[in-house]
């Protein structure tokens, strides 16, 4: 017994449960938080005062919202495919919270530091289409599916631009794992040098994350509820935590990327990782300030952006990026 | 370490059962899958060979691979698609037109 | 001790997901399982410590191609398939005995002992991404431009494919006042 406690395998493997569990409460407590912020946010941002009747300020609303959410009864339509209506919903979960697993959140949190831990972010965000997809799909209802190919046609668009953008990154920083493009951004940080990137990077995170200006695929004005159409309950709860925790991910890795990480003056290392949380509540309340600030775009709009814009500019990107360093290296 | 031979064990069990189901599967769908398993079990054999030789010429092999069998599954689903536009069906025992 | 437990644990999901893509009758099903096999292989590549690959394995075949069959068979509408016919029994039952002889002949291939080649010098040490980038750029250079080119005609050929021919349809289908073959307003 003692022999294999003493494995370091082992001992890594646990520590890295540990951590797994750490940002899974974490995430759920946030993620709820969160739907109940972006009500507040949207509130004032209306001239009104979001919920604020449950407890102080409204601030137990998610509680009252997750116990609604539980009570209520849950519809499975007739004619569904039972075993992949149930499973849609974990699927939007799991690419979103394993993405987070390589995010450095201080100098030495990280659940593990892989060495392509930039390419196992886009491989997770492909993976994040099947939820849609199938959650659309297994409705067996015609608004459902729509909305469910709709949004996969956009998700799968857009993770293109999303992944050239970040090659500026990787040439600049020199190496896939996430850790290694944090600490290269010690003094100055990405953004500054591909401003260009940072912009395609977060116009395409809000078109993965279905996130306004991009969620036609879930208007309620246009296809009833999207994918989402027939899900209620718990299952509709767990589609709306999928979204909010690809929100934080996406906003995670857009700091790790662009935005310096974990870097900040005046804190002792030890304290770091609280600049990496103020740097995401600034990218979180930025993704609700886009969404109750600009209107919906078209579908095909949408998709001409994705393609004819967003995807063109970001290979010039690459072409310019490359160009420089070649020619800073060679002077 | 992996032995060498448990991946070329993998990848012939992965092999023969793409080759059963395009032998016995009826729709195109599933037939093409197979051989997209055929394809990857044939990457697992070049992967575990350039892990055993320590060369990473499989691998880029494998890259290559990867990008053939993109593209090829693009032209054959354009092709199946167009099919079932024609016979209204996707069983491969239906699609005989050049049948005497 | 954990990479072998590992490779078993990947290898036995691989085995039996990808018989259940040949058995199972639902083409969304099969679908599926076949993503679960091409995720179990790529944990299996990134034990045998060939990272790159075994992300790129996700990101293009379960996140791209897969996504496309997926989409074929939702637009074509597919449901279960009728297997039933003493004709397609028969044929089965030939498949089958026709794929056991195959593993058979593997098996029998197993049974000789093997003298592996010499291996090759290991090389500067570096990164599996950066190793493979080095020789995609220089050895294989010429490969890897043929390559976008396929890419390039394969997008070209599929756009021609699928977009078909536009058939002028029955006078009655269509709103009163456009002649068949008009151009509607969706065209941009």
């Amino acid at each position: 017994m003692a022999a294999i406690l003493d494995n370091p395998d082992i001992q890594f493997a646990f520590w890295a449960l540990v951590k797994c569990v750490v940002i899974l409460t974490a995430m759920l407590g946030v993620v709820s938080y969160l739907i109940f912020v972006e009500r507040k946010i949207a509130g004032h941002m209306q001239a009104r005062t979001g919920p604020n009747r449950v407890g102080p300020l409204g601030l137990l609303q998610p509680v009252a919202d997750i116990l609604k959410l539980f009570f209520k009864e849950e519809f499975i339509p007739d004619a569904a495919n039972k075993i992949i209506f149930h499973v849609a919903p974990v699927l939007a979960v799991i690419p979103a919270l394993v993405s987070f697993s390589v995010v450095p959140v201080g100098p030495n949190f990280t659940v593990t530091d892989v060495n392509v831990g930039l390419l196992l972010f886009l491989a997770m965000s492909s993976l994040g289409v099947y939820a849609i997809t199938l959650g659309g799909w297994s409705s067996n209802n015609k608004y459902a599916l729509l909305g469910g190919l709709r949004s996969s046609a956009q998700m799968i668009s857009y993770e293109l631009a999303l992944g050239l953008s970040t090659v500026g990154v990787l040439l600049i920083a020199g190496s896939l794992s996430l850790v290694d493009i944090v600490r290269a951004q010690e003094h100055v940080w990405f953004a500054a040098y591909q401003p260009v990137a940072f912009v395609v990077f977060m116009i395409a995170a809000f078109a993965e994350t279905n996130r306004a200006p991009f969620d036609l695929p879930e208007a309620e004005a246009e296809l009833v509820a999207g994918f989402h159409t027939e899900y209620s309950s718990m299952k509709w709860g767990m589609f709306f935590l999928g979204e909010f925790m690809n929100v934080i991910t996406i906003s995670s890795i857009a700091i790790t990327l662009f935005l310096g990480g974990w870097n900040g003056p005046w804190l002792p290392d030890s304290l770091k990782f609280l600049w990496f949380f103020l740097k995401l509540g600034v990218l979180l309340f930025f993704f609700i300030w886009v969404r109750w600030t600009y209107p919906r775009l078209r579908y095909d709009q949408l998709m001409n952006l994705g393609w004819k814009v967003l995807l063109p500019v970001a290979l010039v990107n690459i072409l310019a990026t490359g160009t420089v360093i070649h020619w800073l290296e060679n002077r | 370490m992996i032995p060498l031979s448990w991946s070329l064990a993998l990848s012939a069990v992965l092999f023969v059962i793409g080759v059963i189901g395009v032998l016995v599967r009826r729709n195109a769908l599933v037939i093409f899958m197979s051989i997209e398993l055929m394809l990857n079990a044939a990457n697992l054999a070049f992967v575990a060979f350039s892990r055993d030789m320590q060369s990473l010429d499989g691998q880029v092999f494998v890259f290559f691979v990867m990008a053939v069998a993109a593209a090829e599954v693009a032209v054959g689903l354009a092709i199946i698609v167009n099919m079932f536009r024609l016979r209204e069906t996707v069983f491969v025992d239906e699609i005989n037109l050049l049948k005497g | 001790m954990i990479a072998p437990a590992l490779f078993a644990v990947f290898a036995a999901i691989a085995v039996v997901s990808a018989l259940s893509v040949i058995l199972h009758r639902n083409p969304v099903t099969s679908a599926l399982f076949l993503v679960v096999t091409f995720c179990s292989l790529a944990g299996i590549y990134l034990v045998l410590h060939a990272e790159f690959i075994g992300m790129v394995q996700v990101i293009v075949y379960a996140g791209a191609i897969m996504v496309l069959f997926l989409f074929v068979i939702m637009y074509l509408n597919l449901g279960r398939d009728i297997e039933t016919g003493v004709q397609i029994a028969l044929r089965r039952g030939v498949g089958w005995l026709m794929g056991i002889a195959l593993l058979a002949a593997g098996v029998a291939l197993f049974r000789h002992p093997w003298v592996a080649g010499p291996a090759a010098p290991p090389g500067p040490p570096m990164g599996n991404t950066q190793a493979i980038g080095l020789l995609l750029y220089s050895r294989y250079l010429f490969p890897f431009e043929v390559t976008s080119m396929l890419l390039l005609v394969a997008m070209v050929g599929v756009v021609v494919i699928a977009k078909g021919r536009r058939a002028p349809g029955p006078a009655a289908d269509l709103p009163p006042g456009t002649a068949p073959g008009a151009p509607s307003q969706e065209d941009a």
